[in-house]
């Protein structure tokens, strides 16, 4: 008799989900699928509202990175009130955004990998779950969840130094900025008392890198195979082919290399990008047009990015993207579990381009704001942490909100992430008639791979709980567990 | 002449001259008494509440009732602030106020008096009332979800001969503000400016400006309302 396994809710991972894994008389798998299962309408009721109240409300889609949301609204209005794109702002303007994202990055990335992801690496898939968190992380590596706590602190001091608050600021406005960096400011970023420095965090952030290789050497059969399939990826990269998490071109390349979307301006992206609908998911299904629903997906996040680009704009993370690339010949790499060591190079990056930004003297500029010529529809883009984050509004004649649109990071990767659940339930459930907590896990070892944040995708409430439950071909229910 | 008068407020020795009011009279002897719907230089009106003391045992508005000489004035008891506490929850409820993404937020008095009030959930139900946006205007927004219906921009926002922009539409629970049409678009930036700021909460709002002044340097991220008073 088949069955049908349902994990609710997922977690270790940002919002509400939970996946369904139906198996045949055989014990084989034949349905998989990532449900999102909350729901939000921010596109519909900002609707009305003045269109430079866009960046502060519709941030508040998310408390772990809305700044990626406040920058990538404040763009789109950017173009509203005729500043243009990426390079239209002042130098003050563009530089302080810049701060606050790369701030932004460095500290959701490492709550990502140190409270998150790091208990299933450190005590292994299967081991204990009352050690598999951040307290077990806290009582047996210490020194490692302490970086973590004060990594994401030093990358909060910067987002509340930029954008006037840690969660939910008010820095970016149509057409720049409300306020530049003190000499006070930066200077306690540049030479602070250890570890809250600029130079700490990229030493710690180094010692990531390394730390992750380390266990990659250990674990390679894992890491490499651990659901890994091929794919598409897309991000935003700069004219020249840089990273860039802030601004850029949409760039997409297939499984091989292939460039399958190149230098396109994302003012465009409606030309190049559709969502479909399922009825079984709140979370939509963006795919590239010219490929159809079947092959158009692809995936976005730190993977993508760093198969997209070119080279890194900052020396240590250079290096360490050089040794990425090296590993798979150059092409791009499709192994899931890699997207913490892609994560971690971007850790890297971020600290980097930090002290950059914070040696630069446009940072204590007092030209904050440019406009222009009014237009009635704007698209602002960005790399977010967990891949690239679109939003898109069209205002009325009285500077009302009459359309929005929303594409976000995890939206764009619901094709992989159900891909990637497919793939570990095969691997690690068929034939198997008892579900064990560690199978379970590994489904959602696979899921936090991609750093999902559900609450944004759907544009929810509540706490993040991950069930399984186990039905036959019947539909009747076997067996049901919580983690 | 001016005559000094003698009172107290919760037991402190006060002086001021007979006639002023108990808010002003308070106000100089170093002593907040919360406004809402008051405007320093317009005649009171008494309306909000919020700014209710006990005179000699009975409730009375301090906006609109001048000191006597030798009058006992309770102000900051337990019974009071819960008034005045119930107050303001009632005007949060009865609109629909979002302070996290709202431009007066920091520089709002509802807001700042929720705050020193220390409002932590209102103790009456939301109303969640239907309200509107209206964008009409080419000088100022105004948004009716966040209105207090306090009066200040009627009473405050003139034209040079005396006529009145703001006024007052409709009754009871639908009761409104509206600007008139015509005085409403020549309205100077200077005088849409003051309504704005004259404006408590974020009901009127100047076109195409928001959060232009930081987290931390808004007028009251630093310190309660009515801290300005109690340091004289």
């Amino acid at each position: 008799m088949g069955k049908k396994i349902t994990i609710e809710p997922v977690t270790r991972v940002e919002g509400h989900g939970k996946v369904t894994i139906h198996l045949d008389n055989q014990g084989n798998v034949t349905r998989t699928r990532l449900h999102i299962v909350e729901f939000r309408g921010f596109e519909r009721f900002v609707q009305g509202r003045p269109y430079w109240e866009a960046p502060v409300l519709v941030q508040r889609l998310c408390g772990i990175c809305p700044v990626s949301h406040h920058l990538a609204a404040a763009k789109a209005l950017d173009v509203i009130v005729g500043a243009g794109t990426g390079d239209g702002l002042t130098p003050t303007g563009e530089k302080m955004r810049r701060l606050m994202h790369y701030g932004q990055m460095f500290q959701s990335h490492a709550l990502h990998f140190f409270h998150l992801a790091s208990p299933d690496l450190l005590f292994g898939i299967d081991s204990d779950p009352l050690m598999r968190n951040i307290i077990g992380v806290a009582l047996k590596h210490k020194d490692l969840a302490v970086q973590g706590v004060m990594m994401r602190k030093y990358g909060q001091e910067i987002i509340k130094a930029t954008a006037g608050k840690k969660i939910h600021g008010t820095g970016a406005i149509p057409g720049g900025i409300n306020k530049n960096l003190t000499i006070e400011e930066r200077d306690a970023f540049l030479h602070g008392a250890d570890p809250l420095n600029i130079d700490k965090m990229i030493e710690w952030s180094q010692a990531a890198v390394d730390f992750f290789k380390d266990y990659h050497q250990q674990n390679q059969s894992m890491i490499d195979n651990f659901a890994a399939f091929p794919s598409s990826h897309l991000s935003l990269v700069r004219k020249d082919g840089a990273l860039d998490l802030y601004h850029g071109v949409l760039r997409a390349v297939d499984a091989e290399g292939k460039k399958i979307l190149d230098d396109v301006d994302y003012q465009e992206y409606t030309k190049y990008i559709n969502e479909e609908v399922r009825s079984w998911s709140y979370m939509k299904f963006p795919y590239l047009y010219h490929l159809g629903k079947e092959n158009g997906w692809y995936r976005v996040g730190p993977l993508a990015r760093l198969n997209t680009a070119d080279f890194i704009p900052t020396p240590l993370a250079q290096r360490e993207f050089e040794l990425f690339k090296a590993y798979t010949n150059g092409k791009p790499n499709n192994m899931s579990m890699h997207m913490h060591w892609a994560r971690l190079i971007e850790i890297l990056h971020a600290a980097e381009m930090m002290k950059e930004l914070l040696n630069d003297p446009d940072l204590q500029g007092d030209d904050l704001v440019t406009k222009g010529t009014k237009q009635n529809e704007g698209v602002g883009v960005i790399e977010a942490p967990r891949g690239t984050l679109f939003h898109h509004y069209r205002i009325n004649d009285k500077d009302q909100i009459e359309m929005a649109n929303l594409i976000v990071s995890t939206t764009n990767n619901n094709e992989p992430m159900n891909r990637a659940v497919n793939k570990v339930a095969v691997d690690y459930m068929t034939g198997q008639k008892e579900i064990t907590e560690g199978m379970m896990n590994a489904v959602e070892v696979a899921i936090r791979a991609y750093d999902p944040c559900l609450s944004c995708a759907t544009h929810a409430l509540g706490q993040m709980p991950l069930e399984i439950t186990l039905y036959d071909a019947n539909n009747n229910l076997i067996d049901r567990k919580r983690t | 002449m001016s005559t000094l008068i003698k009172f107290t407020i919760d037991g402190v020795e006060c002086m001021a001259e007979a006639g002023t009011y108990i808010v002003e009279a308070a106000r100089e002897n170093g002593i907040y008494i919360p406004t809402l719907c008051n405007i320093r230089g317009v005649k009171p009106r008494g309306s909000c509440r919020i700014c209710s003391v006990k005179v000699n045992g009975r409730p009375m508005t301090s906006c609109t009732t001048p000191v006597a000489d030798g009058m006992e004035i309770e102000n900051n008891t337990p019974e009071i602030n819960d008034i005045r506490k119930a107050i303001i929850e009632a005007l949060f409820v009865e609109g629909n106020h979002f302070c996290p993404a709202c431009e007066k937020s920091g520089c709002c008095e509802l807001q700042a008096l929720a705050y020193r009030f220390k409002m932590m959930v209102p103790r009456f139900p939301y109303n969640f009332p239907r309200k509107e946006v209206d964008a009409s205007s080419p000088k100022l927004i105004k948004d009716h979800n966040r209105c207090i219906l306090c009066k200040r921009c009627i009473r405050a926002i003139k034209t040079e001969d005396g006529k009145n922009v703001f006024a007052f539409v409709k009754r009871g629970r639908n009761v409104r503000i509206i600007m008139d049409p015509v005085l409403g678009e020549q309205m100077s930036d200077e005088l849409a400016q003051k309504a704005v700021e004259i404006c408590p909460v974020g009901a009127l709002l100047p076109r195409e400006k928001g959060y232009q002044t930081p987290i931390g340097k808004r007028k009251y991220d630093l310190e309660p309302i009515g801290s300005d008073i109690e340091k004289k």
